[in-house]
């Protein structure tokens, strides 16, 4: 493993082996927390930062935590960094943690951030796991957000509300009221049509990914060869 | 003999490392929490007295409204088994209106915790919902985010309307409920109609009691 490809890291993490769509890990905040755009950006912008920082943290220590102890080391610092998180969220985004305080405990809940520790960030040097970290974020937080946007436009007919109580007083003009005069769709906003809304984005992505495949299939033999070398 | 000397030693090391990181990540926690302390703690009291000037225009009063508080109990008129807030504005050391924090217990899903304004002469300022688990886009019109609802009841006093009037107007008063939603609105207008029977049972003691400083703010995140 000299050689590490960085765009193979943000193929994997953005798409290929995406934590939300694919792993299926994480699901407690992402489900209740993706009632808006901006709810779901807030939590994916915390949970890209404990996964960053996880991951550089567990591959600068990973020489000298030996095997036994390597779970509870990985928990502690992972409850560590979320701790710190939340109370400086606390401090400076008082109005956004009064809406999303009792769901950054929960990151540490998040098994994908485990996940990447134990599988990638403890076995590789700092660069490709700040990488890794950085691109399982981003893949997660895309999906908070795509989830977040749709329940808010079916279940409340607007997009970006309270934009303002994440990005300052400037985002105030951002809400978009996409269905004027709408009287707001229940399920959407529930928890069901949080599974539902996932199930079809899994779903969208699967048909994505097979019409890729056919198409691969269908070319010349010389060009899937040549794919598949550098896939 | 030997392989157990290995083995103890293996252990010792290992628990020691362990010992080492959790004193590492707790000091960085201790850290981060005697940094942000101050400014955390300040939030909340920012938080808490802007919600409070929503109810009570900062004009009308002179005093510091989260010290000057005292905790009463009445489960019955109040809503909860636990002291429960008043906060007490005053200017120039005259009353002049008490935020009461009842709790509405018979909501649709959980407690509602509100809080209720009422000048010294009984007339209600202002009523906001605190913290609920109303169902959205039904019984969340309570809260003011959702809905101007919650600000019908500025004005009103224990006898305007009468006893009949402080109901929902499904049941025959002069409150609203929202499509679809009863429950909420319900529960809300009997928490406003008790708060303001307690007030008129216990006006004087309401202002006329010292001060206790409220250690935490009692109206945090919930």
């Amino acid at each position: 493993m000299a050689q590490h490809d960085y765009s193979e890291i943000t193929r994997q993490g953005l798409w290929k082996n995406n934590p939300a769509l694919v792993q299926i890990l994480g699901l407690c905040p992402l489900l209740a927390v993706t009632s808006t755009v901006v709810n779901g950006l807030a939590l994916g912008l915390a949970t890209l930062l404990t996964l960053i920082l996880s991951n550089v943290t567990v591959s600068l220590i990973r020489h000298y935590v030996s095997p036994e102890i390597r779970i509870p080391v990985f928990v502690l610092v992972i409850a560590s960094i979320v701790t710190v998180i939340e109370l400086a969220m606390h401090a400076y985004f008082h109005e956004l943690y009064l809406i999303l305080g009792i769901f950054i405990p929960l990151i540490v809940t998040n098994c994908s951030i485990i996940a990447r520790a134990e599988a990638y960030a403890s076995k590789n040097p700092v660069g490709p796991a700040f990488v890794d970290g950085l691109m399982m974020g981003i893949g997660f937080a895309a999906v908070l957000i795509v989830l977040g946007g749709m329940r808010e436009v079916l279940g409340q007919g607007t997009l970006f509300a309270n934009a303002h109580l994440l990005l300052g007083e400037m985002a105030r003009g951002f809400e978009v009221i996409v269905i004027e005069d709408y009287r707001g769709f229940l399920l959407a906003i529930l928890p069901p049509g949080a599974f539902i809304g996932l199930g079809l984005l899994i779903a969208l992505k699967n048909v994505i990914d097979s019409r890729q495949e056919k198409r691969l299939q269908t070319a010349p033999a010389v060009s899937t060869e040549a794919t598949a070398g550098t896939a | 003999m030997e392989t157990s000397v290995v083995l103890i030693r293996h252990m010792l090391v290992t628990a020691l490392l362990l010992g080492v990181f959790a004193v590492l990540g707790t000091g960085m926690v201790a850290l981060t929490h005697h940094n942000t302390e101050e400014r955390i703690e300040q939030n909340e009291r920012d938080y808490l007295q802007r919600t409070l000037n929503t109810l009570i225009p900062p004009s009308e009063y002179d005093n510091v409204l989260y010290e000057d508080t005292i905790t009463v109990e009445s489960r019955e008129l109040l809503g909860s088994k636990k002291p429960v807030v008043i906060y007490r504005a005053r200017k120039n050391g005259k009353p002049v209106a008490a935020i009461l924090t009842p709790v509405a217990p018979d909501g649709y899903s959980g407690n509602i915790k509100l809080l209720v304004a009422i000048r010294h002469n009984g007339e209600i300022m202002g009523v906001r919902v605190v913290s609920h688990l109303e169902t959205p886009g039904l019984g969340d019109g309570i809260d003011i985010a959702k809905s101007d609802w919650i600000k019908s009841f500025n004005g009103h006093s224990l006898d305007n309307p009468d006893e009949l009037g402080w109901r929902v107007e499904k049941d025959g008063g002069i409150f609203d409920q929202f499509t679809g939603a009863t429950i909420s609105p319900r529960a809300v207008v009997k928490a406003v109609y008790n708060s303001l029977k307690y007030y008129q049972q216990h006006r004087d003691e309401i202002f006329g009691l010292p001060e206790q400083p409220q250690k935490e703010p009692s109206h945090g995140a919930a």
